[in-house]
């Protein structure tokens, strides 16, 4: 073959993030196309746990020796996307001994180290424990950022060559001779993604070879191509507190059951989780019991979570796969692998393998089997390199700095963006020229990260938002969402900033929706007051057909009686226009 | 010595402030006791009435589209006589501090978020910038502040539709503070017209620097920091620079047109010799069948009762604190008053999220009097009233009539319990 072969890859979760940027270290010529921006799927509604494996070391331990390992490959090659929290197993005075040994045992089985604290050494590490907690397994669990981990990922692949293209839909499977030769794609409307796809369009991608990494979606990509693929898609809640109740993973050590783990994150604890099988991945019931049951389940083991204010609760759908036949009842009983579909010779259909199930933690690992899968049909002869090569942000990143003096802002907000930066810390705060103010308080995000997140993402603040955590603390963007549209101004019309404004504003409300009482509640009112009451962006009428008669207001002391309905004033003609434009304009 | 007065009045903004004034005015003996500060530091600092019904708006006539508010509506109650009382009492106490009491029609004002709203009352400093007046516009921003960008102000101002031109400029401030310093640093800048960073006074220096940007406009909006003490002077001074007028954009919090008027109010708490007690929260009461003896607050810890012949409650909505909830039940902590609210926490909002919330409009049912009602709609109490956030059935941030309703509450409720006591 004289030309490099080329690969287009479907889905921009973790496992496409993951595969485009395998391939494009090994040279190949790649292309993502995701439909939302990145991690819009499964991966940015997933609980965050960088597994030890513990959690699979009694029921699946082919699986807990692969999160091990992916643990500690992650922690080397993605420090910027990690905390090393470490994690416990606690055991309450009801849960079975037997259990507790046959987990102690698993992950010795399967190399994970793990060691035994009694209550009160648990109750040390963590204060907030409940009093009866018996005792605990330590395992290195930790906390991992999947929008970090995605962005890194492609951020690489493109600097490598690769395309990206967000907010690029796959409407069809382009099959010519019985096979697979590319894609159709729809560009979105707005030209909010990043790639050069012409909005609004439509665009055929060819390719060598097709990777469907679509998860619980990768049933609608086989049926455009006229193949099987049985997913079974299962929803899973998570609720997000206010503040870190606790600094540590903290799992409930008994073999299955909903809420059962709290993962720290950031400046936030999120609890978490259910199991239930859902028919579409993108339209199922979230409703409120789901909510109060990590609140009250979870507080048997964090007794403070019950009074605790929560943000606001999301959900998100595993991609559960079996084999057909397999035939398993129970969702939690299906397995944790995954699975790679050869349609050659599965379905006698060359050209596309799909890739399903699977876990985020061991992303890299799935994506090197792929592409190994996809350079050996392609007769490609290079070696996988992701699990030696830092992510960017990830490379020697290890002299701390005074920020504060380097860059002209406070120290603890310097630290927190270098968190999230890592080795791209100088970079983005370095290169920035003028004045750096912070955008958002609640997460310490500056101006000078998100016009980078802006550079990189286009106009979806949305994905801004994924980047720097702008707009996720706790007041869920009530002072924030209209500073990161301001941003926009430099490169963007005003239309373009109030329509970003508007997306991220409901996207925002969408999950604090479920977090509507106490605290958060009369947050919700402040936001509220602050967004309609002081800024009047619900009666807009920039946004509204009408036109407003001018004259009929009041155009202060100094102007003509006239203007400004005096008081007796016919009512009638002080009103907006219902009607046709222009109506009202010169009455 | 016991504490006792003809009236107390339970809360510390707006409402409470207006609901002192008016029973202060019956003659009686009046006292205040608040807990915190009020939510004037986080408002604009405008007064709205009522800019739009059911989302149809902006209406010109505020008066006029009272009558279209449905029947549970506290203007309903108290009417257009209780609106016009409750604004009233607000020129009285802020004397010539603002301005629209000129004329009954509102005022369309550019925000911060850039389009225009209707208000009734806004502050001297904002009048220059009315959108009804044919004059084109500068609006002036600064590089280290987000919350207020001139260009998406001026854009979207002309996207509504104005009767004039608008440009936005963004220019760097005369003084170079850190980064993210506050609007409060700014007012104090020029109000002590401090030295800018190369010597002229910082006054001058911003007028000159926002003078090579004019062209041709007749006037120059900045976002709401030209001064604190002696905001007069500074608009003055950059308006004769200029030469061209000055206004002022109301912003969010901290909001320095929102602190003034509340240091204003409370000036005017004192002239009329209404007594406060502030920093401590009110926790409960003591009653006597349906009449209520005694409020008491939570002194470090000690409930020391306050007697009272009658009651104003004015504690604010669920962003006051007047108003609370759980996973369950919404509440009003004080007097445990009957607060509505759908069963299923899910129907407290809408999907939009700038949909007709139910939240939006929690708070105590009033009867014709303004005393908080019952389940079965009796008072609560027969000498306890409720005035502004704490009562329901006004959806104020849609309609544009927060203050409105806190004061037509307030005139109405302080009014009457000064009558009774
Ligand atoms: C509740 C829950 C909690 C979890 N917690 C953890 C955890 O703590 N740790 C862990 O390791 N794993 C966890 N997981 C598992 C992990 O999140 C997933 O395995 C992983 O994120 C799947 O990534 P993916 O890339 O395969 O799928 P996705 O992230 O879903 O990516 C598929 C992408 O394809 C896109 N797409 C779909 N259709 C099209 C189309 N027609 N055209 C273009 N693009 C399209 C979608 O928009 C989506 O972005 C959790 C999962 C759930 C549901
Ligand atoms: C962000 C925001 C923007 C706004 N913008 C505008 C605007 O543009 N135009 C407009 O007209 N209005 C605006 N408002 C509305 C206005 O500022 C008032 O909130 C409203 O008029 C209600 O006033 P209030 O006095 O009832 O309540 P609040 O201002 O909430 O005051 C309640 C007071 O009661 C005290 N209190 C509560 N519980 C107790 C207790 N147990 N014991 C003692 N004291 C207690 C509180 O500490 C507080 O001082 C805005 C409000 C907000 C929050």
């Amino acid at each position: 073959m004289t030309e490099t072969p080329s690969v287009l890859v479907i889905g921009g979760g973790s496992t496409g993030c993951g595969i485009v940027r395998d391939l494009a270290m090994r040279g190949l010529d790649v292309t993502l196309v995701e439909k939302g921006n990145l991690t819009h799927g499964t991966t940015g509604r997933m609980h965050g746990l960088l597994h030890s494996g513990g959690r699979y070391a009694v029921s699946d331990q082919p699986s807990a020796r692969e999160c091990i390992e992916e643990n500690r490959v992650l922690r080397r090659i993605a420090t910027h996307c990690v905390e090393m929290t470490g994690g416990l197993f606690v055991q309450r005075p009801e849960d079975d001994d037997e259990y507790f040994e046959q987990k102690l045992q698993g992950c010795r089985d399967c190399g994970i180290p793990a060691e035994v604290l009694s209550g009160d050494e648990a109750r040390e590490m963590e204060p907030y424990l409940a009093k009866d907690v018996k005792r605990a397994i330590r395992v290195p669990d930790g906390a991992i950022d999947p929008f970090r981990l995605c962005v890194a990922n492609a951020a690489d692949a493109i600097d490598r060559g690769a395309r990206v293209e967000t907010h690029a839909e796959v409407v069809d499977v382009l099959v010519e001779d019985d096979e697979i030769v590319g894609v159709e794609v729809e560009h979105g409307e707005k030209a909010i993604g990043i790639g050069d796809g012409e909005p609004g369009t439509r665009e055929k991608l060819y390719a060598d070879y097709v990777v469907n990494a679509t998860g619980a979606w990768a049933g609608q990509i086989g049926e455009m191509a006229g193949v099987e693929v049985a997913v079974r898609p299962s929803k899973g809640v998570m609720t997000i507190m206010n503040v870190r109740q606790v600094d540590t993973v903290v799992n409930r050590c008994r073999p299955k059951g909903d809420a059962d783990i709290i993962v720290p994150h950031e400046t936030t604890c999120i609890l978490g989780t259910t199991d239930e099988e859902v028919e579409d991945p993108e339209d199922y019931p979230e409703e409120g019991w789901e909510v109060d049951l990590m609140i009250d389940t979870l507080s048997e083991l964090v007794p403070m979570l019950s009074e605790a204010r929560t943000i606001r609760s999301f959900w998100g759908v595993r991609p559960l796969y079996e084999p057909p036949g397999t035939g398993t009842v129970d969702p939690t009983d299906i397995t944790r692998d995954f699975f790679l579909l050869d349609h050659a010779d599965r379905d006698g259909l060359p050209g596309m393998a799909s890739i399903v199930g699977g876990k985020l933690t061991t992303y890299r690992m799935m994506a090197e089997k792929i592409s190994n899968h996809v350079c050996e049909t392609l007769g490609v002869e290079a070696d996988c390199r992701t699990a030696e090569e830092p992510l960017p942000g990830s490379s020697d990143f290890s002299v701390l700095r005074e920020w504060m003096d380097e860059f002209g802002i406070r120290s603890p907000v310097g630290r927190r963006s270098a968190q999230r930066l890592g080795s791209r810390t100088d970079d983005v705060l370095g290169r920035w020229d003028g004045p750096n103010p912070v955008v958002c308080d609640c997460e310490a995000v500056t101006r000078a990260e998100i016009h980078d997140a802006i550079d990189h993402s286009g106009t979806d603040l949305n994905a801004v938002r994924i980047r720097t955590r702008s707009s996720m603390g706790n007041c869920q963007g009530a002072f924030c969402c209209h500073r990161m549209a301001n941003e926009l101004i430099h490169d963007h019309d005003e239309l373009v900033v109030r329509d970003s404004l508007d997306e991220l504003y409901q996207e925002r409300w969408k999950g604090e929706r479920h977090a509507l009482w106490g605290e958060q509640l009369s947050q919700a009112m402040l936001k509220h007051m602050l967004h309609a009451t002081t800024m009047n962006r619900d009666g807009d009428p920039a946004a509204s057909d009408s036109v407003i008669d001018f004259a009929a207001f009041d155009a202060g002391e100094a102007a003509p009686a006239a203007a400004g309905g005096a008081t007796g004033d016919d009512p009638d003609r002080a009103a907006t226009d219902g009607g046709t434009e222009g109506e009202n304009a010169d009455s | 010595m016991p504490i006792r007065e003809d009236v107390l009045v339970v809360g510390g903004g707006l409402a409470a402030a207006t609901a002192a004034l008016a029973a202060r005015e019956t003659g009686r003996s009046v006292r205040l006791v608040a807990h915190k500060k009020s939510t004037l530091r986080q408002a604009s600092g405008l007064i709205d009435v009522l800019g739009y019904v059911d989302g149809d708006g902006p209406r010109a006539d505020p008066y006029g589209a009272i009558t279209d508010l449905p029947d549970d509506h506290p203007y309903r109650i108290v009417g257009e006589e209780g609106v016009r009382d409750g604004l009233r009492l607000f020129d009285d106490a802020v004397g010539d501090m603002y301005a629209g009491g000129h004329t009954d029609a509102n005022a369309l004002v550019p925000t911060y978020g850039g389009t225009v709203k209707p208000t009734a009352r806004y502050p001297n400093s904002v009048a220059p910038g009315l959108a009804s007046v044919e004059e084109d516009a500068l609006f002036v921003g600064f590089e280290s502040t987000t919350d207020f960008s001139a260009p998406v102000v001026a854009d979207h101002v002309v996207a509504a539709g104005v009767p004039f031109e608008a440009r936005g400029v963004t220019v760097p401030f005369p003084i170079r503070f850190r980064d993210d310093a506050r609007a409060t640093r700014f007012a104090k800048a020029l109000d002590e017209d401090e030295a800018a960073d190369d010597g002229r006074g910082v006054r001058r220096a911003l007028a000159e620097s926002v003078g090579e940007h004019l062209d041709g406009e007749e006037r120059v909006g900045f976002p709401a920091m030209l001064g604190d003490d002696h905001d007069e002077e500074v608009r003055e001074e950059l308006a004769d620079r200029l030469g061209v007028s000055v206004f002022e954009v109301p912003t969010g919090p901290p909001s320095l047109l929102g602190l003034k008027l509340e240091d204003r109010l409370f000036e005017a708490l004192d002239e009329a010799g209404i007594r406060l007690s502030t920093g401590n929260p009110a926790v409960g009461y003591e009653a006597d069948g349906d009449r209520i003896e005694a409020v008491y607050v939570d002194r470090k810890g000690k409930d020391v009762p306050y007697h009272a012949e009658q009651f104003v409650l004015a504690t604010g909505g669920l962003v006051g604190k007047g108003i609370g909830s759980d996973r369950e039940r919404v509440t009003e902590p004080v007097f445990d008053c009957h607060v509505p609210h759908p069963e299923d926490r899910y129907d407290w909002s809408e999907s939009a999220a700038f949909g007709g919330h139910a939240f939006a409009r929690f708070g105590v049912v009033p009867d014709e009097e303004l005393r908080p009602t019952t389940a079965s709609g009796e008072p609560e109490f027969a000498n306890l009233r409720a005035a502004g956030g704490v009562v329901g059935g006004a959806d104020v941030a849609r309609e544009k009539s927060a203050s409105g309703v806190s004061l037509a509450t307030a005139a109405v409720a302080g009014g009457r319990a000064g009558e009774e006591a």
